[in-house]
């Protein structure tokens, strides 16, 4: 064997460790962080998708009123409008994630966070909310108001 | 005759670790004397005011109680029931804006001084990350009392992070812990605060102190070219120590002041199902960011008015934050005028932003 291939060999020996090297170290890196990131990511919670609520009896809330109620574990906002009609909506703003309420003055839905309106309709009408409050569909069975889902 | 005890301990811990070294370096330290050197008392203050943290915030771990129905309680117990748990809550949350407030002269002193040229980049460096992690530390310890209105902030807080392009979700329900913000979110608030973040900031502290006694005080560069017979300096020990001490002795009392004559109020208990308050704001010192989101229109051009403001702010940051490194001129020495029109426009733009938010 000549000098020339010894050193070949010797090469190409030195390629295949640091290839064993590095992919070990790659392997060992991720299994220390693929766990790590994995655990920092919450879990989905196991809770049950709501798809109606009871929101109490119609004489409960006033007309030309709002109140929040719970839908899950997301707030909607039940309006008993001065015509006296019942509506809800989303109470969570489009903008930020704040909770809005009912502006009797205004006859508006209002976010107090950074001044977000939207009219009777969850439309978002002034201010800097993107997009309108999603709607829920409001049934009165006998006396008692139920939320639920828009199909 | 016997020696006294301090030498006699001082002997003991010389023979083992050699202090002579130390105390050369001390006697030779000396503090640059001119017309801007008042600002270098505004480290030393940060520093002392974050002294304050650390131990005011340890008295509040003796009683703090992490969790939905628990955190409110135990504050209202902590402020009603333990002796001076009213003040020392309060301590904590005056400080914590007067800290923030002297990092603020601090770095903005160090900006227009033009410090952070060579060889200090690694200083203003170190001092920008602790500026961020002091914000993080007002956002995350805000919210740990549980009341309604740093329940509000955080939820608009975390949303914001929410817009970020690509990883924007994943930002936010990693600080969330989940979709919303819940008892989750302060649990991890908790943790961010009382250990993440103290541990990373006390090792930037660190970096950043060592770096300021092997480099000494950075000078103006204008008055920098003085030769060193007309030079005036004085000696760091212990002069100007004393003048350092006197001067957080006078802090101390500022906050003693504040503390008893504005308490710091609880508020509401945070109630996952309530709208918004009326009249809902950030801490002053994001007030600036939160008025500009405020007047930026819902669509700008083609993106959400929102991402737009939130890039532009964390493109400025960075940009803000790299400075030594593309501010040549200061780094050869020369004046740089830009540099400081550019400081005043962000100065100005900041204090105008933060009394329209306060007054709106």
């Amino acid at each position: 064997m000549n000098e020339s291939m010894t050193a070949q060999t010797q090469e190409g020996k030195r390629g295949f460790l640091k290839f064993v090297l590095s992919g070990s170290l790659l392997a060992l890196a991720g299994s220390i962080f693929y766990p790590i990131f994995a655990y920092l990511k919450p879990p989905k919670s196991g809770e049950v998708e709501v798809s109606s609520v009871k929101a109490g009896k119609v004489n409960e809330i006033e007309k030309d009123s709002g109140k929040i109620v719970k839908f899950g574990t997301k707030p909607v906002i039940l309006l008993r409008t001065a015509g006296d009609e019942l509506r809800a909506f989303s109470a969570t703003c489009t903008h930020l994630d704040c909770t809005v309420q009912y502006k009797k003055e205004m006859g508006l839905i209002w976010c107090a966070c950074h001044n977000g309106k939207y009219d009777m309709n969850g439309r978002n009408v002034s201010g800097p909310p993107p997009r309108p409050l999603d709607e829920y569909r409001v049934v009165v069975q006998g006396d008692e108001i139920i939320i639920s889902k828009k199909a | 005759m016997k020696k006294p005890l301090w030498k006699r301990i001082y002997t003991w811990v010389d023979e083992r670790v050699t202090l002579e070294d130390l105390v050369t370096f001390l006697g030779k330290k000396y503090v640059p004397l001119h017309r801007h050197s008042i600002w270098y008392y505004f480290g030393g203050v940060s520093l002392f005011l974050f002294i304050i943290q650390v131990v005011t915030g340890i008295l509040l771990l003796l009683y703090y109680k992490g969790g939905e129905e628990l955190a409110f309680e135990s504050v209202q117990f902590l402020m009603a029931k333990v002796h001076f748990g009213w003040l020392i809550r309060s301590i904590h949350s005056w400080a914590a804006n007067l800290f923030i407030l002297a990092g603020m002269i601090h770095m903005f002193s160090v900006y227009f001084g033009k410090a952070y040229r060579k060889p200090r980049e690694m200083t203003w460096l170190t001092g920008m990350l602790m500026f961020f992690l002091a914000m993080g530390f007002g956002f995350s310890g805000y919210l740990l009392p549980w009341n309604e209105l740093a329940f509000f902030a955080t939820k608009v807080g975390t949303d914001i992070a929410g817009v970020v392009p690509f990883f924007g979700k994943s930002i936010m329900e990693f600080l969330r812990g989940g979709e919303d913000v819940t008892g989750a979110t302060l649990s991890r608030f908790f943790g961010f605060h009382v250990a993440v973040f103290p541990g990373i900031f006390t090792l930037l502290l660190g970096i950043h102190l060592i770096l300021v006694q092997r480099q000494g005080m950075s000078e103006p560069i204008e008055d920098g070219v003085n030769d060193a017979h007309t030079r005036k300096t004085m000696p760091f020990f212990p002069n100007f120590l004393l003048r350092d001490l006197l001067l957080w002795l006078i802090v101390l009392n500022l906050i003693a002041i504040l503390a008893v004559f504005f308490p710091w109020e609880l508020g509401k208990k945070a109630d996952l199902f309530a709208s918004a308050p009326a009249g809902i704001k950030p801490e002053w010192y994001f007030l600036f960011m939160f008025q500009t989101l405020k007047y930026l229109p819902a669509q700008l051009w083609i993106i959400d008015g929102e991402i737009f403001g939130i890039m532009v702010f964390g493109v400025a940051g960075l940009l803000w934050m790299l400075v030594p490194f593309w501010d040549r001129k200061s780094s050869k020495g020369e004046r740089s005028r830009r540099i400081n029109y550019l400081g005043v426009i962000a100065v100005m733009y900041i204090i105008i932003l933060t009394i329209l938010g306060w007054t709106s």
